[in-house]
C-alpha cells in the first residue's frame, strides 16, 4: 500500500512498512546516519537522523521511524539542526581529540559530521575515555577510548559473520566495546576478518601495522624484499588512488611497488593457480578413494579459523592446502631462493592482502620453515594505498609494468579468486580438465557468479555427477554447514569466504563501504577473464615449469611439505 | 552448598534468551558469583555467546565476576545514603581496601558491592559486613570499621 507523506513541504510517495529513511534516500533528501548500516535491522541509538514530526512537534529517527499516513516532516527545522549538533558536540567532548595523529584523520565520519555542522569551538567539556588499546590481536587494534558506540562493530560481528567476539559491556557512561570477560581480541572469538573495520565510523578499530618492518628491509642492502599481492588487489585500490572504482591497475601496481623499492614483484594469482593444482587433485582424490566430503575451500583465513573455533567438526573436511598467500611465501623461500641463489633467511617476503586475517594468517606456527615465516609482514589495500603516498609515488604517471617471473604469470582462474565463487570456478575447470581430458565449455560456470550469499549447482563431469556450493558470510556458512550436519549428501564441494561478495570485499578494502564498488570490482575480475588468453591453471606455463622443475606432481611429498597443512580445534570463549 | 550447572538448569527446561538472568541470578546465588566457566555453560545451554552474556551481566550491578571475600562490605548508595555521603564513604572504601566495587581485594579477605537501597535509611549513610550493619558510617569510622576486621584476623 503506498500513500503521500509530506516532507520539508513536498508530497513525496511511501510505502507501508518503509521507514522514513527509505522514503527520504529514495528521493534525494539527505539526513545524517551514523549507527545505521543498510540492510541491518535499525538501532536508532545515535539519533543523528532525527527529523521532525510537525503534527506532534516532536523529534523521530528517520532510519528507524515507519512511515505513516498523514506524516509531515521538517528534515532541516533549527530544531533538528540544533539537535543534531548537540549529538556530535556531546560525542566530541569525551573524544581523545587526537585527530592529526589518527589513521582515519579525513576519512572519518565523526569529523566529517563535525564539519558538517559548523562545530568550530567546544562547547561541551566531558571526562575524556580512558579505555585501554588492545593490541593483543595479530590483525585488529581496537582502541575503545575512540569509539562513540554506535554498534556497527557489534551488528557486522553478529549477523554477518555469526561470531559474536565483541559486545556492549557495562552501562550508561561507562559503556564501552569489548569480548567477553574482557580479555584481549587474541584470545576472544574473533576471526580477523576485519569487516568490523570497515564499518568503524572512527578509529576505534584498525589493522595492525607492519610498516617499520618493511621500511627496514627496504633499507637494507642484504635483504632481496620480494612482493606479492593478492588477486582482488589490482581492482580494489583504484577509488583509494582517484581512479574509477573497479578499474585494474594491475601494471600500474607493478611499477608503482618497484619505484617504491621492492626488488621482486610476484602476482598471488600465481599461486592461487598452485592451490587450484592442488586442491583439484585433493578433491579427486577425496571423491576417488572415499575421502572426507564435502571438501572446503581453505583460502580464506578468517573462515579457517572459525572453523577451528566453531564447527570443528568439519576440520577434516577443510582442504589441507594452504592458501594462496601462503604458498606463495613458501614457494618464494624455497623454489624462487634456490633458483637466485638467496639464503631464505635473506628475503623479506612482503604480501599485499585486501584481508586483516591475512595478517593472523601470517604468523600462524604452521607457516613457518625452520624458524622463518613463509610471509614476514601483510599490508592491506588501504596500507597499499598509503605506501604510495609515503613514498611519493604519482600513480597517475607511471607506466604500467608486469610481473616479475618465474612466480609472475598467472592465468585468470587465479585471478577469480577475488570474487566469491571464484574458487569453485577456478577449481572445476581444471578438475573437469583432469577427470574427462577436455575443457570446459566456456570455462564458464555462470551459476557460481554474482554476489548471492548462497550458490548452489549441480555439475556433470563425464558420468560423474557432483554438488557444488558457494556461500559467502561466515553466518551464511553456519546454515549451509548446519544442513549437512543434518544429513544433506548432494554436496561434494563447498567455497566458503568470510567477507561479503568474497575478498573484494574484505576487511582490508577501502573504507568507504559501497556495494556498487564490490560490483564493479567483481565485473572487473569477470572482464579480465573474459579478455583472457589462459583460462585455466593447468595451461599456466610458469605453474607446469614449477612442477617440472621442483614439486614434481600435485599432493606429491615436496608438495605435501610445502603447500600443506593441518588445522586444529582452539579453544576460546565462544 | 553448591548447586551444579545441571541442577540448576533442570528448573529451566527449554529455556531461551529470557532466562538467562533468572540463571545467572541463580548461579551467583550459589557460588557468590559469576565464573567464566559458568558464563561458558551457560552460552552452551542458552545458545548465546559469552560476550552477549558478559554484556547482560556487566550491564547490571547485582552479578559480580570474582569470588567474595571472606568479609563482603555492602555500601548503600540509596537516596538517603546519598545524600549523607555515601559517595565518599565508597571512595574512601575503596582507597582504603585498593579495591573497586565488585572487585575482592588479593589476600580474599575483603569484597566491595554497591547495593541500591539497604532499606535502613534511618541510618544513613549505611554499610552491611556479612550481615552485620553499621549505622552513620563517615570516612574517618570506615578504616576503624575495616581495621577491627583485619586485626581480629591477623590473631
Amino acid at each position: 500500500m503506498s500513500f503521500q507523506i509530506e516532507v520539508n513541504n513536498r508530497n513525496l510517495e511511501a510505502n507501508k512498512g518503509e521507514t522514513i529513511l527509505d522514503v527520504l534516500n529514495r528521493n534525494g533528501i539527505k539526513v545524517p546516519t551514523l549507527c545505521h548500516m543498510k540492510d541491518f535491522f535499525p538501532s536508532g541509538s545515535c539519533r543523528m537522523c532525527v527529523v521532525e514530526n510537525l503534527r506532534t512537534g516532536k523529534l523521530i529517527t528517520a532510519c528507524s521511524y515507519p512511515v505513516e499516513e498523514r506524516m509531515k516532516i521538517k528534515t532541516h527545522s533549527p530544531k533538528v539542526i540544533e539537535s543534531r549538533k548537540t549529538i556530535v558536540e556531546l560525542l566530541l567532548s569525551n573524544h581523545p581529540d587526537d585527530c592529526l595523529f589518527c589513521v582515519r584523520t579525513g576519512n572519518c565520519d565523526l569529523q566529517k559530521l563535525a564539519k558538517e555542522h559548523n562545530i568550530t569551538e567546544r562547547r561541551i567539556t566531558g571526562v575524556k575515555n580512558n579505555h585501554n588499546l588492545d593490541l593483543s590481536s595479530s590483525s585488529i587494534v581496537r582502541d575503545p577510548a575512540k569509539c562513540i558506540l554506535c554498534g556497527r562493530c557489534v551488528q557486522v560481528c553478529e549477523q554477518v559473520m555469526g561470531v559474536s567476539a565483541i559486545d556492549f559491556l557495562n552501562r550508561g557512561s561507562n559503556s564501552y566495546i569489548g569480548t567477553a570477560f574482557d580479555k584481549g581480541l587474541n584470545v576472544s572469538s574473533c576471526v580477523n576478518c576485519g569487516q568490523c573495520i570497515l564499518v568503524c565510523p572512527t578509529a576505534a578499530l584498525t589493522e595492525k601495522n607492519h610498516f617499520p618492518g618493511i621500511q627496514e628491509a627496504l633499507r637494507n642492502p642484504e635483504k632481496t624484499v620480494v612482493v606479492q599481492y593478492a588477486p582482488a588487489i589490482t581492482v580494489s585500490l583504484a577509488e583509494e588512488l582517484g581512479f574509477k572504482p573497479g578499474k585494474d591497475i594491475n601494471g600500474i601496481i607493478n611499477a608503482a611497488l618497484r619505484l617504491i623499492g621492492f626488488n621482486k614483484v610476484f602476482d598471488t594469482s600465481f599461486t592461487a593457480d598452485l592451490t587450484i593444482m592442488e586442491e583439484s587433485a585433493e578433491l579427486i582424490d577425496r571423491i576417488q578413494n572415499n575421502g572426507v566430503l564435502p571438501m572446503i575451500t581453505s583460502c580464506c583465513p578468517a573462515w579457517v579459523k572459525y572453523a577451528e573455533e566453531f564447527v570443528t567438526d568439519f576440520i577434516p573436511n577443510i582442504s589441507s592446502c594452504k592458501s594462496p598467500q601462503q604458498m606463495m611465501g613458501a614457494v618464494i623461500k624455497s623454489y624462487f631462493a634456490e633458483k637466485s641463489n638467496i639464503k631464505p633467511e635473506d628475503i623479506y617476503s612482503v604480501s599485499i592482502m585486501p584481508c586483516t586475517a591475512k595478517k593472523f594468517e601470517a604468523q600462524r606456527e604452521e607457516m613457518t620453515h625452520n624458524g622463518i615465516s613463509d610471509v614476514d609482514a601483510v599490508i592491506t589495500t588501504r596500507e597499499l594505498a598509503q605506501f604510495i603516498r609515503l613514498y611519493g609515488i604519482d600513480i597517475h604517471n607511471i607506466e604500467p609494468e608486469i610481473a616479475d617471473s618465474p612466480l609472475g604469470v598467472r592465468s585468470s582462474a587465479g585471478k577469480l579468486f577475488g570474487a566469491t565463487g571464484g574458487v569453485m570456478e577456478a577449481a572445476v575447470r581444471t578438475t573437469y580438465y583432469k577427470l574427462t581430458g577436455e575443457e570446459l565449455i566456456n570455462f564458464r560456470i555462470p551459476e557460481a557468479r554474482g554476489l548471492k550469499k548462497r550458490k548452489e549447482i549441480k555439475l556433470k563431469i563425464g558420468d560423474l555427477e557432483i554438488g557444488l556450493a558457494v556461500v559467502n558470510g561466515l553466518a551464511n556458512a553456519k546454515i549451509l554447514l548446519d544442513e549437512i550436519k543434518a544429513g544433506r549428501k548432494d554436496i561434494h564441494f563447498i567455497e566458503i569466504m568470510a567477507c561479503p561478495g568474497g575478498c573484494i570485499g574484505g576487511g582490508g578494502q577501502p573504507i568507504e563501504f559501497d556495494e556498487n564498488n564490490v560490483i564493479a570490482r567483481m565485473n572487473s575480475l569477470y572482464d579480465i577473464d573474459d579478455r583472457a588468453t589462459i583460462k585455466v591453471s593447468h595451461k599456466n606455463p610458469d605453474i607446469i615449469e614449477l612442477y617440472n622443475q621442483f614439486l614434481g606432481k600435485p599432493l606429491g611429498s615436496k608438495s605435501h611439505k610445502l603447500l600443506h597443512t593441518k588445522y586444529c580445534k582452539r579453544d576460546v570463549l565462544l | 552448598m553448591k548447586t551444579s550447572f545441571e541442577a540448576i538448569v533442570k528448573n529451566y527446561p527449554n529455556a531461551k534468551n529470557d532466562s538467562l538472568i533468572p540463571i545467572l541470578q541463580k548461579i551467583q546465588d550459589d557460588e557468590g558469583y559469576i565464573s567464566e566457566n559458568s558464563v561458558i555453560k551457560v552460552g552452551e545451554y542458552l545458545k548465546i555467546p559469552t560476550s552477549k552474556i558478559y554484556g547482560v551481566a556487566t550491564f547490571y550491578n547485582q552479578f559480580r565476576f570474582e569470588p567474595t571475600g571472606k568479609y563482603h562490605i555492602q555500601v548503600c548508595r540509596g537516596t538517603a545514603c546519598h545524600v549523607l555521603g555515601s559517595a565518599s564513604v565508597l571512595q574512601e572504601l575503596e582507597k582504603h581496601l585498593k579495591i573497586k566495587a565488585g572487585q575482592t581485594s588479593r589476600d580474599g579477605l575483603f569484597s566491595i558491592e554497591v547495593v541500591a537501597c539497604i532499606g535502613a535509611c534511618g541510618l544513613a549513610p549505611v554499610i552491611c559486613v556479612n550481615g552485620e550493619f553499621f549505622a552513620k558510617v563517615t570516612k574517618e569510622s570506615i578504616k576503624e570499621i575495616i581495621d577491627n576486621y583485619r586485626n581480629k584476623e591477623s590473631k
